[in-house]
């Protein structure tokens, strides 16, 4: 091999260089690698999907009665999973019911992340008295527990889908903006947000810029924790019946109806159960494996 | 760059008894007491020389880098940045902050962990209203400057960078405004000596190219004795010794300077000195002595140390010092 064969073969690459890429790669990576996560990431798409196409694969409609099959056990002859007092097909009206409980479990934990995190944000970076303005109002609704907070809400309101979707995201904002506002006050301390400000950049900028970035990753994954407790929250208050209301197919309020026929035909009043259990652990050790992640600095 | 309104005799920045108190605040919120940080200093820089600032840690020296760049608001005093007073009257803090920059020590925490190198510089030039294609060909040009190629670093995040080569990221974005002032507030100290060099080097060089005055903050007295004009002696909060170089390393007036300049170890072995030239720590900055400030450490104090506080006063052409022993000594004198 000559000479100069050999310089071009050693210098581009040396020059070439490996992305070792941002944050949400890293975490995506570990999640991969982390077993359970990846079993419940394929449950929850399972759910997520099926909910999504419920109008297509269902097998059965979901709001038609018939009392002359009503609480049919699993494995009967063209319905999968029996039905349920009215004589509804079960399975039709699980599939159905992951839209509302899904929505309800994600959608009110994204609300409250935008509100809770721009509040958060906006407390960490300003400090003091805005600071102290905003974590006390904050604090005052962080004191009452969750579900009471949750119930009482929804009982303000009254029933109904949206007013129960309101009462979530007010129950999550005050944690979340809590998460936010320590994430914010670490790196607002940080020297390069002193040094973006020595540019003379204004704060907005300085926020969207510098802070939203380093803060994202800690207030997402904490909030990704709480859409488990929302689910369970929102079939709660449908239980409660301040939630869905019927004949809408919602876990929760399946569960309620099919309470009184749990000696009857005990394994349907249990399936609407497992499914909040299986959809509310998933979403737990998802997000779980995704903290872990975070914590591993590569 | 802007134009050298004042003319050379014009120093670039004058202060006047610049104050800095923290408050402490109690249980209750209520304010108990405050860290005199930064206690009425003067002081003023020229044009094109390097002002070294040298002290213990915690007599205040990072506290007056901050208040120069006003990310503090001072408690009184004033800043002439270049004949205008910075404020209503004079030019605005931003204006101030596009002509004097700052490099902070540790070169990790001071750059976005998210950001490339490229894009930490592009931001403060999109602050002043460059375009984004601009920008990005100003701060290659500025990553360029400080011997670093954009095509290989420009794009690489902090972690993937060593510490000088991160310090010098963090120099290209202080010289990327073309600012006149670059404040370095222990800005070599944290790294290899041999790196350290290098980028004092490279800060020499760039003094020269783009005509920068520097006000260079460290605790490294041999650091400070190679690059500086003049030297700043800081000590809890006050101004106790200016003068030139060879006059602050070679003749100090001040006991503290003297006690500070003693306490360096010497290359010889045998020249080393066994006791610490000063004993104890600096006194608590909440409730400093009366009078000097020094005078709980100074061997030389006196009652009237402990009555009043003694003046900056000229003692040679150019070179100040605050203490009651040298203006006393000159009164016998005469």
């Amino acid at each position: 091999m000559s000479a100069a064969a050999e310089r071009i073969s050693l210098a581009p690459a040396a020059v070439k260089r490996r992305r070792t890429g941002g944050f949400w790669h890293r975490a995506a990576r570990h999640v991969m690698r982390d077993k359970v996560a990846l079993v419940c990431a394929i449950v929850l798409l399972a759910i997520a999907l099926s909910a999504i196409f419920a109008p297509w694969i269902a097998p059965a409609d979901p709001y038609k009665t018939s009392m002359l099959r009503c609480l049919l056990p699993p494995l009967s002859p063209k319905y999968l999973l029996g039905t349920d007092e009215l004589g509804r097909d079960m399975l039709t009206r699980l599939l159905y019911g992951g839209r509302v409980s899904l929505s309800m479990g994600i959608a009110p934990v994204i609300l409250a992340t935008i509100v809770g995190g721009a509040l958060g944000v906006t407390a960490g970076y300003f400090g003091r008295h805005i600071n102290m303005a905003i974590m006390r109002v904050v604090n005052v609704f962080y004191a009452f527990p969750s579900v009471l907070l949750a119930v009482a809400m929804a009982g303000v309101l009254g029933s109904g889908i949206v007013n129960s979707l309101i009462s979530l995201t007010l129950v999550f904002i005050p944690p979340i903006a809590r998460v936010a506002e320590s994430v914010t006050t670490q790196v607002r301390n940080q020297d390069y947000v002193e040094a973006a400000r020595a540019t003379g950049a204004s704060a907005g900028r300085i926020i969207v810029q510098h802070v939203l970035a380093n803060v994202m990753g800690p207030i997402v994954t904490y909030a990704s924790s709480l859409v488990s407790i929302a689910i369970i929250i929102s079939s709660g208050l449908s239980f409660l019946g301040l939630g869905a209301a019927p004949p809408l197919a919602d876990w929760g309020l399946m569960l309620n109806t099919l309470r009184q026929a749990i000696y009857v035909a005990p394994v349907n009043a249990v399936l609407p159960g497992v499914m909040i259990f299986a959809a509310s652990v998933s979403f737990n050790l998802l997000s779980d494996s995704l903290r872990s992640a975070m914590d591993v600095r590569a | 760059m802007s134009a050298d309104r004042g003319g050379p005799a014009q120093p670039i920045l004058i202060v006047n008894g610049l104050r800095k108190y923290f408050p402490l605040r109690g249980p209750l919120g209520t304010i108990d007491a405050h860290v005199q940080a930064v206690d009425g200093i003067g002081f003023d820089v020229r044009k094109g020389e390097t002002l070294g600032v040298v002290g213990e840690s915690g007599c205040g020296k990072s506290t007056t880098a901050r208040l120069l760049m006003r990310l503090i608001e001072p408690d009184a005093g004033e800043v002439i940045f270049d004949g205008d007073p910075i404020g209503h009257r004079g030019i605005s803090i931003r204006e101030l902050r596009r002509n004097m920059q700052m490099v902070f020590q540790d070169s990790y925490a001071s750059l976005n962990p998210r950001h490339t190198a490229t894009e930490e510089i592009v931001f403060g030039l999109r602050v002043h209203g460059m375009g984004s294609k601009q920008a990005r060909e100003q701060a290659h040009a500025s990553l360029r400057l400080v011997g670093l190629e954009p095509g290989q670093f420009g794009d690489r995040y902090p972690h993937e960078m060593s510490g000088g080569q991160r310090q010098r990221v963090n120099i290209a974005r202080g010289i990327a405004l073309n600012p006149r002032v670059l404040i370095l507030d222990e800005s070599v100290s944290a790294l290899d000596k041999s790196v350290q060099a290098q980028v004092l080097n490279l800060l020499a060089d760039l003094k020269d190219r783009l005509n920068l005055t520097y006000v260079f903050i460290s605790h490294d007295l041999n650091v400070v004795h190679h690059v500086s004009d003049r030297v700043l002696v800081m000590y809890l909060g006050k101004v106790v010794e200016i003068g030139p170089v060879e006059r602050i390393y070679g003749d100090a007036a001040h006991p503290y300077t003297r006690a500070l300049f003693a306490s360096r170890l010497s290359m010889d072995p045998a020249l080393r000195v066994g006791a610490a030239p000063l004993s104890g720590d600096p006194p608590n900055p909440v409730r400093p002595p009366s009078g000097c400030r020094f005078r709980t450490r100074c061997s030389l104090a006196t009652q009237a140390c402990a009555a009043s506080e003694p003046l900056l006063r000229e003692i040679a052409p150019g070179h100040q010092a605050a203490c009651h022993a040298l203006t006393g000594e000159m009164a016998d004198a005469a």
